[in-house]
């Protein structure tokens, strides 16, 4: 069992001797102090992303003012404004604009992929990237791109990647877990193992592959958006917003599952049938992020914690929060390494590496700390 | 499970194809062809009903015959202790009685009916269950842990906040309620995990060891609820192996040993020197407190007192 930071004094004997069971003279409940927090962080994040989105717009090697940005989308949306100049209209909605949305999708499904399997594997540790699902999904589509596989037009990758990401969850799932739980050391050695060999098979089809085909899954695994199109936003789009749709009805049972999967079953969850939901719902998220924007890390680590950290770990909030959360670090991320080495462009997957490698590096330390997982 | 519908007249057949209308929704809700109605809570037991009922039960777990033709009964008003050594098989029949494990001969009944002809949902309303140890991945606070408890009853959250308070303050946490149930000490955790159990509200309670981390005065308190429960018409089943708390407070104790019962019946017929001698292998005496009269059950300790003396 967990070890106890601080054995906490023993509850003051009351005066009344063995109070009733039933609901007669009921004491006041206390209620969370932070129950409003919940509402805040999303009135804050919403808030951000309004913010952001025209911002990003904006910014960039061809700068566009903020109010321009504005008058554009009302003018597009049929309330007043003016059409910009042709060259900025083409930058705002053929290049910057495709971006965002796609940084929305991707931000969004990391954030929730990570707080699901945070939630089925009962470890604030479990990431897509950390456990090597993301790299599930990223063989299938190298193997994509580089075997040139087209039956589903745009949507061969994302397809492909679901299929291989799902095998992976699968994997992971079936090896990692025992009594309900995964312990950090088997789940981090799960995803050693898994990065090694879902890496090897990335090498044999980047070996296997022609020289264009290289070159654009080498750009691809650092992991950036800079190739946004609108087909891309498409091909995205049904993965990524089904799994996003699907996540939220299921917060209720993924609080339960926090008790351990007998207690969870006695208070009536289907608990085999929401682990297969859940898995498949985690690989279309991942599947819709990895799928064009490569191996993009931690997102779905750092965001769905630090929510927890501040809301508590209710997933009625968590999902949707990380979601929204995802979202806005991604956004803000890509325009980071789209303007700090301007004109040059970082790769967004470097980027939030090494802000998010340290993060892990000290709630591993923290977890340790605490043993067995607890946040 | 494959004599699990044997003797019983109203189970559903095991082709539900052929079988009626009702037969046909649940075992098409049993394939999740449909998505299962709001199971409806059962109605009020009367005293005496039995609401678990285990029968001729044989259970394996990995390779091992754990239960070996084991036969109780949980009724509606009664307290039952299953009490014996350590590797007797009383946490394998709890489970068992919880519908969490499968019987390899002989039937578990819930109810009335065979465990594995419930759903999940419609056993959560049912049956409460507290393990032997309470575990959470992720720092809720107490009285959200406590809440969880009222997840059957999502439907109608009407009655929520008085089944919540109620099972807090029956089992002393409310002073907690707001604090990480991470941050408690054990024996506080084993209450929280109970009083959640109380939530549930389910006419038949499984406890697995509920004293195990508590004080004195936090033993008394938890066995006091279970008689109080089993007063209001619910149907209790603990594991204990303070025999003197199983003595003073259970309407019926059955002793395993080994995988079998070794004798059920009301306290003071069970608990005697010879049997619980033989059961546990260490020499026990039982006499009367001296002015209550009620059994006092003490392994007998004069030889190793002259031992260490000498």
């Amino acid at each position: 069992m967990t070890a106890v930071d601080r054995p906490a004094p023993e509850a003051p004997a009351g005066p009344s001797p063995g109070p009733a069971v039933d609901g007669t003279g009921t004491p006041p409940v206390r209620e969370r102090a932070a129950r409003g927090t919940p509402w805040l962080l999303t009135a804050g994040l919403l808030a951000a992303l309004l913010v952001l989105v025209p911002v990003a717009a904006g910014l960039g090697a061809y700068p566009i003012p903020t109010g321009d940005v504005l008058a554009s989308v009302a003018h597009r949306a049929g309330l007043g404004g003016t059409a910009l100049d042709r060259v900025p209209e083409s930058v705002l909605w053929d290049v910057r604009f495709p971006r965002i949305v796609l940084a929305l999708l991707i931000g969004g499904s990391l954030g929730c992929a990570g707080a699901l399997m945070q939630g089925v594997f009962g470890n604030p540790l479990a990431e897509p990237g950390v456990i090597g699902v993301s790299s599930g999904a990223a063989v299938g589509a190298v193997a994509a791109i580089a075997l040139g596989l087209d039956f589903l037009g745009t949507f061969t990758v994302p397809a492909v990647a679901f299929v291989t990401g799902l095998a992976t969850v699968l994997v992971v799932h079936a090896t990692s877990r025992s009594g309900g739980r995964t312990e950090v050391v088997t789940l981090i050695l799960t995803g050693i193992a898994l990065n090694a060999f879902t890496g090897a098979l990335t090498g044999l089809f980047l070996f296997f592959a022609d020289s264009a085909a290289v070159s654009q899954i080498a750009f691809w695994q650092l992991g950036s958006l800079a190739q946004a199109t609108w087909p891309k936003v498409l091909a995205v789009l049904p993965c990524a917003a089904a799994g996003l749709a699907l996540a939220p009805l299921y917060a209720r049972r993924l609080d339960l599952l926090s008790l351990g999967e007998r207690p969870a079953r006695h208070l009536g969850v289907d608990v085999e049938r929401l682990r297969l939901v859940l898995v498949l719902v985690i690989a279309l998220l991942t599947a819709a992020a990895v799928s064009v924007s490569g191996i993009i890390g931690f997102v779905g680590l750092v965001v769905p914690h630090l929510l927890r950290m501040a809301a508590g770990p209710g997933h009625r909030f968590l999902i949707p929060g990380s979601a929204l959360g995802g979202a806005a670090v991604l956004l803000a991320a890509d325009l980071a390494a789209r303007t700090l080495a301007q004109p040059a462009e970082l790769p967004l997957g470097v980027l939030t590496a090494l802000l998010g490698s340290p993060f892990f590096l000290w709630l591993l330390r923290r977890t340790r700390r605490r043993q067995g997982g607890w946040a | 499970m494959r004599s699990d519908g044997s003797g019983t007249g109203g189970t559903p057949p095991k082709t539900p194809r052929t079988a009626g209308g009702p037969r046909l929704a649940r075992a098409a809700r049993g394939l999740r062809l449909v998505s299962a109605a709001r199971p409806a809570p059962p109605p009020a037991p009367a005293p005496g009903d039995v609401l678990a009922e285990a029968a001729g039960l044989h259970v394996r777990l990995g390779g091992r015959e754990v239960l070996r033709g084991v036969d109780v009964t949980a009724r509606a008003g009664e307290v039952l202790a299953l009490v014996g050594p350590n590797g007797a098989g009383k946490s394998t029949l709890l489970a068992a009685l919880a519908a969490d494990l499968r019987a390899a001969e002989g039937v578990v009944r819930l109810h009335g009916r065979p465990a594995r002809y419930w759903s999940a949902a419609e056993l959560a309303l049912r049956r409460a269950v507290l393990p032997q140890s309470a575990a959470l991945s992720f720092p809720f606070t107490v009285e959200e842990v406590v809440r969880m408890g009222r997840a059957p009853w999502a439907h109608s959250p009407r009655d929520d906040d008085a089944a919540v308070g109620a099972a807090m303050a029956a089992t002393e946490v409310t002073a907690f309620a707001a604090r990480s149930f991470a941050a408690l000490s054990g024996g506080e955790r084993a209450r929280v995990a109970l009083a959640r159990v109380l939530a549930q509200r389910a006419p038949l309670l499984l406890l697995d060891e509920p004293t195990a981390a508590l004080d004195l005065r936090h033993q008394e308190l938890v066995l006091r609820v279970c008689r109080e429960r089993a007063h209001a018409g619910d149907a209790v089943v603990v594991v204990l192996h303070d025999l003197g708390l199983a003595a003073a407070y259970a309407h019926r104790v059955a002793i395993l040993c080994a995988g079998r019962v070794a004798a059920h019946g009301r306290p003071a017929e069970v608990f005697t020197d010879g049997l619980l001698t033989e059961v546990y292998r260490q020499p026990v005496e039982v006499f009367p407190h001296p002015r209550t009269g009620a059994a006092l059950i003490t392994p007998k300790r004069d030889e190793t007192a002259s031992l260490t003396s000498a």
